[in-house]
């Protein structure tokens, strides 16, 4: 009851903040021009098919084309949420110990694991209907603009979900042992090179490199995020995409497996409740 | 005669009702050898209080002498390093105890974008309240402290004095066994502070405890059955107001005539700290003794030595002097 008590407020605050709305009407900004540039795509697809008079494009299929558009899409809403998720819980703890609003909330009666898990509730569902919110955009607009629906939708929502959860996590437990800026820093530090291992992975892979391979391993063992965000863009991809485009920055033709899923739900569960134990001890 | 040490005029009449307290009424508040350590530096070196239920009181130091990271302790937002704590009857952290205790936080600040009312239904929820009792609780706070016209009003746009208002309709939300209250009237003017005093008193006719934690030692005087001061993170001197303060009565002789063997025959009686002639050509000494019929005695001696007295006037010890004696007794911190 006291953690959903917590979430609600924590989810409250948060749309009060400022900040969200920025990120909101950014939001709604890409998704006009999104919607624009689909358009635009698909204009030049039928001028071009007009040209070609029915004989069908063998090269680069209209499907791949939109597909690919889906993914910058989803790629985009993925990065604004990663974003989006650091900044809203950078401080959801230091903050408040620096600010002194936990002084009147600690000698209550609730034990402190249900702060930690209230908080992580309240912006997990921000983080969820934010990006339920942009994922429809970006569907919606493909299917009435672009007459193309992405395979799999539920199931690469709920991963980009996976991914803010794991970032979620990781700042949340930023935010029990350090203060907010420091956090912060520490926190998009490890994003960043969560991206980049990726990229390097992708690269070694190329280029049949093994340390290049096992880096990029490493990094999505210590932060899970961009593996998972693979395999979301694997999963909305027809298979005639994921063979045509091949490994690129937004997806890769060899996902990781649903082992990594497992592991990444296991590694918020051990950051959360690794922040609930540091929390328990911290003095405010 | 008689001499009544403690009678000093002060500008409110009942603050020296001190209700007896039996020694066998329960402890609010009991902490033993409670300790906190960072690192090299000793915030609370070794506490040992005892708060009965029913009285107010009044927690005394200098800045850095461990008041604030003393009650933290008591409020389960610091670890103790070592020792014991237990709050009405309950050990540190206990849900139950915590649903019969208040606390107005010194570095206090809520969440500004609720309103005054949205506040005290958040923290109503917090304590576990019941949906009928924070409808008719909040209301009856908020007129207590004086917010009942800004309930509506964000806690943003609320003044310090506001918000400190605020912060104590909060502490006693959930109608506390005991209530702390660390520097409760630091923002208000003279005009709340007096409010928060009489809140105060009501608290105490209600039957509740009150650990007040205070710069203000007038208003401590005013308000607490008894002190503790501390410094340098253990008690410095505790008891009650009178007790504190009765422990070195200083009296005021007027005399007229200055004689070498007067020396010799006050310091039978007491310490003569003082000798100051006064405008009209008399002379007043300062003595210090022991009790008041050291006074007396003092008093006949001079008058049958034919030294004439006009004025014997106690020198009452405010709690503010004693606060000052105790310090630099002991030292402050350095590390401050």
């Amino acid at each position: 009851m006291t953690t959903l008590l917590i979430a609600r407020l924590t989810f409250d605050e948060a749309l009060r903040r400022k900040m969200i709305w920025a990120v909101l009407i950014m939001s709604a900004a890409f998704l006009a021009l999104y919607a624009f540039g689909f358009q635009i795509l698909r204009d030049d697809l039928v001028e071009f098919d007009r040209a070609r008079r029915g004989v069908p494009n063998e090269v680069l299929p209209y499907e791949v084309q939109a597909s690919a558009m889906v993914l910058l899409g989803l790629y985009t809403v993925n990065f604004l949420a990663g974003i989006m998720t650091i900044f809203a819980a950078v401080g959801s703890i230091a903050g408040e110990i620096e600010s002194g609003t936990l002084h009147a909330v600690i000698p209550k009666p609730l034990a402190r694991w249900e702060i930690i898990a209230g908080k992580y509730l309240g912006f997990f569902a921000m983080i969820a209907v934010y990006l339920s919110l942009m994922v429809t955009g970006v569907i919606l607009t493909s299917r009435f603009i672009g007459q193309y629906t992405p395979p799999n939708i539920i199931k690469g929502l709920a991963l980009l979900i996976l991914v803010s959860g794991i970032l979620l996590s990781l700042t949340m437990l930023g935010s029990t042992i350090f203060s907010t800026m420091a956090n912060g820093v520490i926190v998009f530090m490890l994003y960043g090179m969560a991206v980049t291992g990726g990229l390097v992975e992708q690269i070694g892979n190329a280029l049949d490199n093994d340390t290049m391979v096992t880096i990029g391993i490493l990094t999505s063992v210590i932060v899970p995020s961009d593996s998972i965000w693979k395999l979301a863009s694997y999963v909305v991809q027809p298979s005639v995409a994921v063979n045509l485009i091949g490994p690129n920055p937004f997806g890769t033709s060899a996902p990781p497996s649903d082992i990594a899923v497992r592991y990444a739900i296991a590694y918020c569960a051990t950051l959360v409740i690794a922040s609930m134990l540091i929390f328990r001890r911290r003095d405010i | 005669m008689a001499l009544e040490v403690a009678s000093r005029p002060v500008d409110e009449h009942d603050q020296m009702t001190v209700r007896p307290l039996d020694a066998n009424t329960p402890l609010a508040v009991e902490t033993r050898s409670l300790r906190k350590v960072y690192g090299r530096s000793i915030a609370v070196a070794d506490l040992s209080l005892s708060v009965r239920q029913g009285e107010v009181f009044g927690f005394l130091g200098p800045n850095g002498a461990g008041k604030t990271t003393s009650v933290k302790m008591l409020m389960g937002l610091i670890r103790p390093t070592s020792g014991q704590a237990r709050l009405l009857g309950r050990p540190l952290g206990d849900r139950e105890a915590k649903r019969k205790i208040g606390f107005l936080p010194e570095l206090f600040r809520f969440h500004d974008w609720l309103s005054g009312e949205e506040l005290l239904e958040f923290h109503g929820k917090l304590y576990g309240m019941s949906a009928a009792e924070r409808r008719r609780r909040i209301p009856e706070v908020l007129e207590l402290v004086g917010l009942a016209h800004r309930r509506k009003d964000l806690l943003r746009s609320y003044s310090k004095g506001m918000q400190q208002r605020a912060g104590l309709a909060q502490a006693l939300l959930n109608d506390p066994s005991i209530v702390f209250l660390d520097e409760p009237t630091s923002a208000l003017d003279p005009m709340g502070r007096l409010e928060v005093r009489n809140i105060i008193r009501s608290l105490r006719d209600a039957g509740k405890t009150v650990f007040l934690n205070s710069h203000l030692l007038t208003e401590v005087e005013m308000l607490c059955d008894r002190v503790t001061i501390i410094n340098r993170g253990q008690v410095a001197a505790t008891g009650t107001v009178q007790e504190l303060l009765r422990r070195d009565p200083v009296v005021d002789l007027v005399v007229g005539t200055v004689r070498p063997d007067i020396e010799s025959m006050l310091a039978k009686h007491g310490d003569l700290r003082d000798s100051e002639p006064t405008d009209s050509g008399r002379t007043t000494l300062r003595l210090a003794v022991t009790d008041d019929d050291a006074v007396a005695r003092a008093v006949a001696d001079l008058v049958g030595a034919g030294v004439p007295v006009y004025a014997v006037t106690p020198h009452g010890l405010t709690l503010e002097e004693l606060f000052f004696e105790i310090v630099s007794a002991s030292g402050r911190r350095l590390d401050e």
